[in-house]
């Protein structure tokens, strides 16, 4: 076939906007990691399951790996980058993940806590069953999962002003 | 993994996008979510030239209450259908069954329509809809019409619908208030398509069933309403040998494929327990 005509894309993220022309078919995963530089996003399985790829847009938690650059023009995008503060200090589900040991290998962290920050807007203070089947769309093979679900709570509980236990088990 | 290349369009109206495949013919696809369409694109199993968003389509949009029915627009995501207050109060296994498809992520993009029209016998709406006795409302080059979900899925991604027509609503009668409804689904994992699973809606009268619908997912090459099945259970007070029957006459007609979800013969068995555990949840839900 002829060639493909590329399409502009405009998109604000983390507060910044960027417009790039794109091939159709670039996935917004190459997009934020490729085009724009910000490789907090990760590439897991490719197939929209794991989750690893998660980014916030117009407050949805979203899959990267299974939608294209074009489709998300317009959007604003949040993506770990954009979590903690300028000055550096962490975000509540940062510190929760860091002060529960909700991390191992990592891979999963940027995808875990995206998804988590949507959740805690939706639902400020979920019950752990609803961290768990809010959780669903992301995949962890290091930690089983227990101190990801404390790091979640950890985050809500410091975000409601209520004092936070200090450590994992 | 990467795509094929593709020409990319984002029609504003239903007629522009109807437009567009008429006139594009056979190498455009329409794309809705795409949580279908782009891991097959991923996959190259399917390399489309055209794809025609209708994610900028605002009439496509919306959910709708009619009355006596209640009209979903084809791009209305899960978790839209999720969070309806209206569909809470007057169709809630809409959101029961909602829930059940895929995981958070996906239900934020996925859409009824795209969940309905592509024809993949794995999908959870299509048997509700068969089983909710809904319908189709279609855009194409020739004009619209209206085709029922009991007429509509032929065989594995075939369907109803012509070429250049696209599923623009769905809708759906409100079953009577105080009806009992329940969608079983047995699966392996979370986002994982169904081993079986069923949608049953039924009411009672005078402690005797009144009226009952069964759609059955997964367990055939397309979704299966299950008439004799119910036509048993009209008029018993759901005992356990009026159960037993029905689930009889419901497992004869499955055709499952032995696959990675178990052999052909299991997955009919579970279908049946779906749907008994199905019913049992109807009738403690129901008004007697």
């Amino acid at each position: 076939m002829s060639t493909i005509e590329q399409v502009p894309v405009t998109v604000t993220v983390n507060g910044k906007k960027y417009q790039r022309f794109v091939d159709p078919r670039m996935l917004l995963i190459h997009f934020i990691r490729e085009e724009l530089n910000l490789t907090g996003a990760h590439i897991g399985c490719d197939t929209s399951h794991c989750g690893a790829c998660t980014v916030e847009m117009n407050g949805m938690s979203v899959k990267s790996c299974t939608m294209f650059a074009v489709q998300a023009d317009g959007a604003s995008i949040t993506t770990i980058e954009g979590m903690a503060a300028p000055d550096g200090t962490l975000h509540a589900l940062q510190e929760g993940f860091r002060m529960m040991h909700g991390l191992q290998c990592g891979y999963c962290t940027p995808g875990m806590i995206m998804r988590a920050h949507v959740l805690l807007k939706e639902n400020p203070d979920p019950t752990e069953e609803e961290i768990r089947s809010g959780i669903a769309g992301n995949l962890c093979r290091c930690t089983g999962y227990q101190n990801i679900v404390k790091a979640i709570q950890y985050a809500a509980a410091k975000l409601n002003g209520r004092t936070v236990q200090e450590a994992a088990e | 993994m990467i795509p094929g290349q593709f020409a990319y369009h984002r029609p504003s109206s239903i007629e522009q996008a109807v437009r567009l495949l008429a006139d594009l013919g056979d190498e455009a696809r329409p794309l809705a979510g795409g949580h279908s369409l782009i891991p097959m694109m991923k996959l190259r199993m399917a390399a489309p030239e055209h794809l025609i968003d209708l994610g900028g389509i605002a009439d496509l949009k919306g959910i709708r209450d009619r009355g006596a029915s209640i009209i979903i627009g084809a791009m209305t995501t899960q978790n839209e259908l999720i969070h309806s207050d209206l569909l809470a109060a007057k169709l809630p296994i809409i959101r029961e069954t909602s829930l059940l498809i895929a995981d958070p992520q996906i239900r934020y993009v996925g859409t009824l329509g795209g969940n309905v029209a592509n024809g993949d016998p794995g999908n959870d709406m299509p048997a509700l809809m068969m089983c909710l006795d809904a319908a189709y409302h279609v855009a194409g080059p020739s004009g619209n019409r209206t085709i029922k979900a009991r007429d509509f899925y032929e065989g594995a991604y075939f369907t109803a619908l012509q070429e250049g027509e696209i599923v623009t609503s769905v809708e759906i009668p409100v079953p009577p208030a105080g009806h009992g409804y329940a969608y079983e689904k047995l699966k392996r994992k979370i986002g994982d398509y169904a081993t079986a699973a069923a949608a049953v809606v039924l009411s009672f009268s005078g402690g005797k069933v009144a009226t009952c619908a069964i759609g059955l997912t997964n367990v055939s090459e397309t979704p299966l309403l299950a008439e004799e099945a119910a036509e048993i259970l009209i008029g018993t007070a759901l005992d356990p040998a009026s159960i037993a029957k029905a689930v009889s006459a419901a497992e004869a007609i499955t055709a499952p494929a032995s696959d990675g979800r178990g052999p052909a013969d299991y997955r009919t068995k579970m279908a049946g327990v779906m749907l008994s555990r199905a019913l049992q949840r109807a009738a403690r839900r129901a008004a007697a």
